[in-house]
């Protein structure tokens, strides 16, 4: 059996944004007392602790953070999927995401790129939210 | 309000000890191996197992009730036990620690000893087939897109600096250079035989854009130990030249690279200027620099945010200095951990017994001709948790 991609574990506060994901949207977390917009996800609020959070829609839309092409798979499940690109995008709304740039040329990807979400369903279990370039000048 | 406590000149380091890093695991079990750097610390010290009433460590495997578990091993009953847990930078973070233990009165003459098994710790993970346990050290956000460990975090961090400020692999490949030419007067060194040149950095297997082999840590085994004792102890030492605390800073930042505030800017921005700080001295006035390198890009970003230079102009501050023994800025004059080796988490220990080495005056062939004050970097994750300390041959 071909080994499966690594899945994450949903906690209760993790979970609606899995939900989301599942449902090809992409949210964050937002702060009602202090208004910051967060990720990852955790029950209280990274800049003040506090617990009353609701959930934004984010635009999909940024630029990539930074970027590097994963030559040799550190997991079974990614060995046919080598050469990728492993990335952080940060989201126009500010937040910063780990994840994959895909349907391109992996060498071509570089710092600033503009980029937008693209749902994948991975299997059966599993959504994830990647990215792909968008065709325009670079930031 | 009293005035702040400053660990200021308020303990010293007068016994090191270090086993040759090796790529075979060692034939002892952890415990002993650890009991016999310990055996060796106290004897470089001319201490006696009657004096230790502090005992710090950093586990070879992750376990509980360590410090009990050691002192029962080496027969001692301490009056403080400790576990760092700071990665890279458990070893730095350590002599604070112990420096604030002595401090306190809490204890008097302190060991700390750091071991890795190397190959034969990472033997024992068992294979991880659940797709619902992530890979050790990722969390749900990243496991799922393949990431390549640490060495990614590390070639996000190089890109981006590359980005902005024009970074080159040649530059960053200049360290590792430099630092196997320190490798070649160091007996000990793992990687000690063969120089190197920038272009075979460049021709190097690329592992994960931008970084090449010879840019990368490989594990290996090995340990480390040091005493450091109250200055009425220190002052009474007659072996060797003592290696005071002179300045201590520590930052704890983000835990994962993919959430990092910034991959070009790292706590040690925060943690040097504490530890110059408390040292009353500036980066112009250090005589080595003792800089955990994990990759080449943590040296340049060390310097970069311990003062040595201006942020973004790393690339060509490492061009332009000689970082070998026998240059302008000495910099990892044991190797480093790229050319020393790594020996898993006690690998930052080396950054500390060769800056004491160095402060000694016994560091052999590649000893600088002077050395009064060491700048010494722990770095531990990814640029996660930073101690930098100024070590000083005079209290």
């Amino acid at each position: 059996m071909t080994a499966l991609r690594p899945m994450p574990v949903a906690t209760s506060a993790s979970a609606p944004y899995w939900d989301a994901v599942r449902a090809h949207r992409l949210v964050a977390p937002r702060c009602r007392r202090c208004a910051t917009l967060f990720f990852y996800p955790r029950a209280r609020c990274p800049s003040c602790l506090h617990d009353d959070l609701d959930w934004v829609e984010l635009t999909g839309r940024g630029h990539v953070y930074s970027c590097t092409v994963v030559r040799q798979a550190a997991h079974p499940a990614f060995a046919d999927h080598v050469p990728y690109v492993f990335a952080i995008v940060e989201l126009e709304e500010g937040v910063r995401m780990p994840t994959n740039v895909i349907d391109c040329d992996p060498a071509s990807v570089a710092p600033d790129d503009a980029v937008e979400v693209t749902f994948v369903d991975v299997d059966d279990e599993l959504t994830l939210p990647m990215f792909r370039p968008v065709l325009q000048a670079r930031r | 309000m009293p005035p702040p406590v400053s660990l200021h000149g308020s303990a010293a380091i007068v016994g090191i000890a270090e086993l040759a890093p090796s790529k075979e695991p060692p034939a002892d079990d952890d415990l002993d191996v650890m009991a016999g750097l310990v055996a060796d610390v106290l004897a470089d010290a001319g201490l006696d197992h009657g004096d230790v009433d502090g005992l710090f460590a950093v586990p070879p495997r992750r376990t509980m009730f360590f410090p009990s578990l050691l002192s029962e091993h080496l027969g001692l009953r301490p009056s403080v036990g400790e576990v760092v847990d700071l990665g890279g930078a458990s070893a730095a973070g350590m002599v604070w620690r112990m420096a604030a233990s002595i401090a306190s009165g809490m204890c008097k003459v302190a060991v700390g000893v750091l071991a890795s098994p190397g190959r034969r710790a990472r033997g024992d993970r068992p294979r991880n087939t659940d797709r619902t346990r992530p890979p050790l050290g990722l969390s749900e956000y990243e496991a799922p897109f393949g990431p390549m460990g640490v060495n990614s975090a590390y070639a996000l961090a190089a890109r981006r600096h590359m980005h902005e400020f024009g970074t080159t692999s040649a530059q960053l490949a200049k360290i590792a250079v430099d630092q196997r030419t320190n490798a070649l007067a160091n007996p000990m060194a793992l990687y000690g035989t063969e120089p190197i040149t920038v272009d075979d950095v460049l021709s190097s297997r690329m592992i994960v854009d931008p970084l090449h082999l010879l840019e990368i840590v490989r594990p290996c085994s090995g340990g480390a130990a040091f005493v450091m004792v109250h200055p009425d102890v220190a002052h009474a030492s007659r072996s060797h030249r003592p290696a005071w605390l002179l300045g201590a800073g520590e930052r704890i930042g983000h835990n994962s690279a993919s959430f990092a505030p910034t991959l070009t800017t790292s706590p040690v921005a925060e943690s040097a200027p504490m530890a110059f700080a408390m040292a009353g001295v500036t980066p112009a006035e250090i005589d080595l620099v003792s800089a955990y390198d994990c990759y080449t890009i943590m040296v340049l970003l060390t310097l970069e945010d311990a003062g040595f230079c201006a942020k973004g102009h790393g690339g060509r501050f490492v061009e332009e200095h000689d970082l070998t023994y026998r240059g302008d800025l000495p910099v990892n004059t044991h190797g480093g951990q790229l050319s020393f080796g790594q020996a898993g988490i006690a690998g930052g220990a080396s950054h500390v017994t060769e800056a004491v080495r160095q402060l000694r005056g016994e560091a052999g062939d590649r000893q600088l001709p002077r050395c009064d004050l060491a700048f010494v970097n722990g770095n531990g994750g990814t640029m996660s948790e930073e101690v930098s300390l100024v070590l000083g041959g005079r209290s």
